[in-house]
């Protein structure tokens, strides 16, 4: 259970790229954030695990609080948070298995971790997951030699090691092509039933968001304005979401609508 | 089949140049003057005695002829010098290397808090400001001739300049894979190991490559002023006129260079 309130960020003297925000997620649920560059989604992720530090408000996982957190601390909270990035994010010069093992490195030893020297326990964990989404047979591959769907795949699977209580991921499929995205959405689904894990996705492919995932958030200015369920998430809520935004990628501005409905594509 | 062009094409009248390097033409056509007034006013000016230098050309040229061919037949001295050499340089190159990389680590802004950057960066300008032979004269009053004082020399000498360009790459790392491993919950010594030293890896090989290489060519030179090695064996024997041995050594460490840049070129096409 994940409960965020009156979440406030603000960068130096800026307006504050999130303004009170308020959102709870309990249970095994696939939540999708949806909103245009710069509503804020990727700060909020970041709050959560706290690789940005919110300006005020709480942030609760499982009754605990995690603003606030210092030192070792912070690092137990972060344990049980896995988060999976846009760009995998991976060691590229270690090994698919040194990358998988990554995930424990809040829970062994410096020593351990140095020397690799990991328990039984996590390289069983390793190798169970590693077969589960399909990459086990790379475990001594170098990680940089592998293919985007691949790596994502070694990605998500690091994120599990640490067994999490929650899965952040920051647009996972944003630097992949449209049939390896959907399988990596799929991926995710299917891994929160499994692991009654609850998963929070910033996502940008409004389409997947609907296909994939149990709840729809649509955030804008920093604040929360649309939420319920993929089949609610109509046209009304699109042009409010990403509605007179211009999009930098189309040639001049592009009128409103057509801006909206792109992103439905 | 040639390109169709049009009329329009053809008839634009559109010309294109590519921008100066610098805009502002007074600064521009200003920087060439200057530097045309300076050169006129460096070469009237410095004491340039003429008729000495053509004096001491044709004397040079019998120094040179005397060099010819390089005597070897004091095997026994070059060997001993360059084993002494070999030593100083891969002992100073091991110990430079292995104490840069705290310190690298220190002079990193990225992974570093503003005091530690501060002293980490000192350290570096001070271990980079003097020139190895000036160092070399300060340990050789300090531990007295020998090797020793050519190790102190040359591992300082090698902090200040791998630990300088550690520091630069480690401040142009992907920061990303930096997160991941704080998002999994580790510490500054794990993430150091796993996030950072990887993406620095090759660097660090090349580095201690080629300071190998560095250090080899100036155990020769601080040799010369008593710090052990072949340059003393080389001093020697300009101070007794045996210009054939001084070839023969200078012969010797340009073949050593040249294998030693092959190995390092070779090694890290490897490690990349």
């Amino acid at each position: 259970m994940l409960e965020i309130t009156n979440l406030v960020k603000r960068y130096g003297r800026n307006d504050p790229v999130l303004k009170g925000l308020n959102l709870s997620v309990d249970g095994s649920s696939v939540v999708s954030i949806v909103g245009a560059s710069g509503a804020g989604k990727s700060t909020m992720l970041r709050c959560i695990n706290r690789l940005v530090e919110p300006t005020s408000g709480s942030i609760k996982l499982n009754g605990h609080e995690l603003v606030n957190l210092r030192g070792s601390e912070l690092r137990h909270s972060r344990r049980r948070i896995g988060m999976v990035f846009q760009g995998f994010n991976l060691i590229d010069r270690l090994t698919v298995m040194e990358n998988v093992l990554s995930g424990r490195l809040g829970y062994v030893s410096f020593f351990q971790a140095l020397t690799r020297r990991f328990p039984q326990t996590d390289i069983d964990r390793a190798f169970n997951l590693m077969e589960r989404v399909g990459i086990a047979h790379y475990a001594n591959k170098r990680a940089d030699q592998l293919s985007g769907g691949e790596r994502q795949r070694v990605a998500v699977v690091r994120a599990l090691m640490q067994e999490p209580e929650i899965l952040l991921a920051d647009e996972p499929t944003a630097s992949l092509d449209p049939k390896t995205s959907q399988q990596i959405m799929s991926l995710l689904q299917t891994l929160a039933s499994e692991m009654s894990l609850p998963v929070l996705i910033n996502i940008h492919n409004v389409t997947q968001a609907r296909m994939y995932t149990d709840r729809i958030v649509g955030m804008r200015h920093g604040q929360m304005i649309f939420d319920g369920a993929p089949k609610d998430f109509n046209q009304d809520a699109l042009d409010a979401i990403y509605g007179g935004i211009e999009s930098p990628e189309e040639d001049g501005g592009e009128p409103q609508h057509q801006t909206a409905q792109e992103a439905l594509a | 089949m040639t390109p169709v062009r049009t009329a329009t094409d053809a008839s634009s009248g559109r010309v294109w140049k590519k921008p100066p390097f610098i805009a502002n033409p007074w600064v521009r056509y200003g920087l060439v003057a200057i530097t045309l007034v300076y050169l006129y006013w460096a070469f009237s000016t410095l004491p340039f005695n003429w008729e000495r230098i053509a004096e001491g050309l044709p004397r040079a040229l019998r120094i040179f002829g005397g060099a010819f061919p390089p005597s070897f037949e004091r095997a026994g001295l070059l060997w001993t010098g360059f084993k002494e050499s070999f030593q100083i340089a891969f002992l100073s190159t091991l110990l430079g290397v292995f104490l840069s990389v705290p310190i690298a680590v220190m002079a990193a802004r990225n992974v570093a808090p503003l005091p530690v950057y501060l002293l980490g960066r000192t350290i570096i300008i001070v271990s980079r400001s003097f020139h190895p032979v000036i160092v070399a004269i300060l340990f050789v009053a300090a531990v007295g001739f020998g090797p020793l004082a050519g190790i102190l020399t040359l591992t300082l000498y090698s902090i200040g300049f791998v630990a300088k360009l550690l520091a630069e790459e480690i401040e142009e790392i992907d920061w990303g894979q930096v997160e991941a491993m704080r998002s999994v919950g580790a510490g500054y010594l794990k993430m150091l190991v796993y996030g950072v030293f990887p993406q620095i890896m090759p660097r660090q090989i090349g580095l201690s490559m080629y300071q190998l290489d560095s250090n080899l060519r100036a155990s020769a030179v601080v040799g010369i002023v008593g710090a052990g090695g072949i340059g003393g064996t080389l001093m020697n024997a300009f101070g007794r006129y045996d210009y054939d041995f001084a070839l023969a050594i200078l012969l010797m460490i340009i073949g050593i260079i040249l294998v030693s840049e092959g190995i390092s070129g070779w090694v890290r096409k490897k490690v990349w």
